[in-house]
């Protein structure tokens, strides 16, 4: 059996939490197991008849009075004690942040290894695993050890496909015995979103580079996104100079973006950039280096100065509206 | 005032691909710089920034090869005090092993010369990308570990730390001492000066060398998944490429006539 943890917050599903139930399918199926995902928390029961659509048939509830809010060592301290008692041979939570860190936290206590953001899995003995390394510019073939074998799985990289027609799952309860300690680390208070379209959810994407040359040559690409719906980021350099804050950062330590189109303006295409807007499904670049990176890289692009094919292109599409 | 301790790890500077060596082992780093995560560089920023408003007293820990001692020397010439570097002569130490020789690193350092009131890793390693280096040292020292953070106030005993969260913020509340693992973004961090640069190479960097091990997580080969395809289609030059554009935009749905 495996145990598959799934994310959520007060009874809310990320965007990204199912993301793991395909590998975890696909390896049950390798190893001739079952799996059951654990959710955590009463509020949590609020998302169990969305996992019977993702092919989930068992369902541990971790039920604690004091799991009302995301306290990350209570997480894995509940993994922990849910492992001793149904002895997995595997456990998989999607690499999120708080998936990452619970799994690690499951490994320290278990005296486990942890493979974070894995993209393939093939079970034996020792688990063949492949990893996403630097962002996404590696992988690495890695060799998985431990009881069990503690993995997150990287996000954006597999569906979270829908199985029509299967049943309810079967819930049992499990109740974890916590102390003070596991509450040490906990979500004191939140404060909510701004509003907007973030850059992660944002269907079209204009970004700025050195290129841009300045913090009000944005203005330009505010233009740019507003007109097409879209929203504005940018490349570390361009945080780094405090041309915009850090929220807009695209790349390997700011935001991954996964819009229909992708405007990289003045970006010479970085490695490190690149891994977070490869998930573009279209990308053009506005480059006036005819051999920079992101012009090869790319599906389109426009040689020349960004401040004069700009206004040109928002000139273009004002004549259509 | 705080005792505040930074860790950072010695990365090749990656330019706009990625070259292996033959064996698949490792980067091909012969014409390449090295530096530390985007994420350590804030971790040593805010180590500063904390003392500069509280006092205390800061040291930078390394474990990598002889020549990581740059990225300690760049750390100190920021305005860290002091530096400890865990030389080995094998790469690429695994998550585990790697958390095992700073936790023993630490102890023997706290036994030295007291403890250490804040703890501040990196999110995940720019290379490795474990996400579990900074978690591991906090359970084994029984300290508690905040991930991600954007923010950190400290008030006497008491750290709030804050992360960003679906696009809003979740605030942590934890007495110290506490280990936090950090993101871009927490602070600018500034440039060193001259100044910092030669009061630096004054320094002392203290050194042990750990015994390497095999990690339970354990490296087979590397693999380059990014093809470069090279058939991007231009649009035109300049200005005139307009139209060419729009064009493209309506075919693939982004604008409609
Ligand atoms: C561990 C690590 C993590 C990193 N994480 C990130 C990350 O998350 N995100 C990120 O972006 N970077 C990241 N970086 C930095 C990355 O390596 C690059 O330094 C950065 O992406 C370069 O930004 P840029 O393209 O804006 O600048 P440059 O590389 O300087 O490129 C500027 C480009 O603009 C073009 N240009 C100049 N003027 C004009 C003009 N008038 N019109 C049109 N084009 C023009 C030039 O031809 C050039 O291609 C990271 C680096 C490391 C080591
Ligand atoms: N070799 C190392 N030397 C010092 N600190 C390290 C080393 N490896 C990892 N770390 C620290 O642990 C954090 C997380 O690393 P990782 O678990 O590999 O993602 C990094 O950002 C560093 O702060």
């Amino acid at each position: 059996m495996n145990l598959v943890l799934i994310e959520h917050d007060q009874g809310k599903l990320s965007k990204t939490a199912m993301e793991v139930l395909i590998p975890a399918r696909d390896l049950a199926k390798k190893t001739n197991t079952r799996f059951a995902a654990v959710l955590i928390g009463d509020n949590a029961l609020s998302v169990v008849d969305t996992l019977q659509y993702y092919g989930v048939k068992k369902v541990y509830h971790v039920k604690h009075g004091r799991l009302d809010d995301y306290a990350p060592d209570a997480w894995a301290e509940s993994v922990v004690q849910l492992i001793q008692k149904a002895n997995p041979q595997t456990v998989l939570a999607v690499g999120s942040d708080r998936g990452n860190e619970v799994m690690a936290r499951v490994a320290a206590k278990t005296n486990n290894p942890m493979a974070a953001n894995c993209i393939a899995i093939e079970p034996g003995e020792k688990y063949r695993v492949t990893r996403v390394r630097w962002g996404g510019s590696l992988f690495e073939e890695a060799w998985l050890d431990g009881i069990p074998k503690l993995l997150t799985v990287a996000t954006l990289t597999f569906e979270s496909a829908e199985i029509p027609g299967s049943e309810k799952p079967e819930t049992e309860e499990f109740v974890p015995e916590l102390s003070d300690k596991d509450f040490r680390v906990r979500v004191t208070r939140r404060i909510p979103p701004e509003g907007g379209v973030s850059l992660s959810d944002a269907r079209v994407v204009v970004g700025g580079g050195r290129g841009v040359g300045s913090k009000e040559g944005f203005a330009l690409l505010e233009e740019l996104a507003e007109l097409l719906g879209g929203t504005v980021g940018g490349s570390r350099v361009v945080t780094n100079l405090g041309w915009r804050s850090h929220a807009d950062q695209i790349g390997q330590t700011g935001t991954r973006i996964s819009p229909d189109l992708y405007i990289a303006c003045g970006i010479s295409g970085a490695i490190q950039h690149w891994v977070g807007c490869m998930g573009s499904k279209t990308i053009l670049a506005i480059n006036s280096d005819p051999e920079a990176p992101i012009v090869t890289k790319a599906d389109y692009a426009v040689i020349g100065d960004l401040h004069e094919v700009i206004p040109a292109l928002c000139a273009e599409i004002k004549k259509m509206k | 005032m705080p005792n505040i301790l930074v860790c950072v790890k010695r990365v090749p500077a990656t330019g706009a691909r990625i070259v292996l060596t033959e064996d698949e082992q490792a980067i091909n780093t012969r014409y390449l710089g090295f530096t530390v995560s985007p994420h350590e560089e804030c971790a040593v920023e805010e180590a500063i920034r904390q003392i500069e408003k509280h006092g205390g007293q800061s040291t930078v820990l390394t474990l990598g090869p002889e020549e990581a001692a740059e990225q300690l020397r760049d750390a100190l010439a920021m305005g860290i005090d002091e530096a400890v570097l865990l030389q080995t002569d094998v790469d690429d130490w695994g998550p585990m092993v790697t958390a095992e020789a700073i936790i023993r690193a630490i102890q023997s350092r706290q036994q030295e010369k007291g403890a250490f009131d804040v703890l501040l890793f990196g999110n995940e390693s720019a290379d490795n990308g474990g996400y579990q280096v900074g978690i591991r040292v906090a359970h084994a020292l029984d300290l508690p570990c905040i991930t991600g953070i954007k923010g950190l106030e400290i008030q006497g005993n008491t750290a709030v730390a804050r992360r960003e969260a679906a696009g809003g913020w979740e605030i942590f509340e934890v007495s110290l001492p506490a280990v936090f693992t950090v993101k871009e973004g927490i602070n600018l961090p500034r440039y060193p000066s001259f100044k910092g640069k030669m009061s630096a190479k004054k320094k002392p960097i203290a050194q042990q060398n750990p015994v390497w091990k095999q990690d339970r997580l354990q490296k087979i080969r590397l693999e380059s998944p990014i093809v470069e395809t090279e058939s991007a289609v231009i649009l035109g030059k300049g200005p005139e490429a307009a139209p060419h554009v729009v064009q493209m935009l309506k075919e693939i749905g982004i604008v409609v006539s």
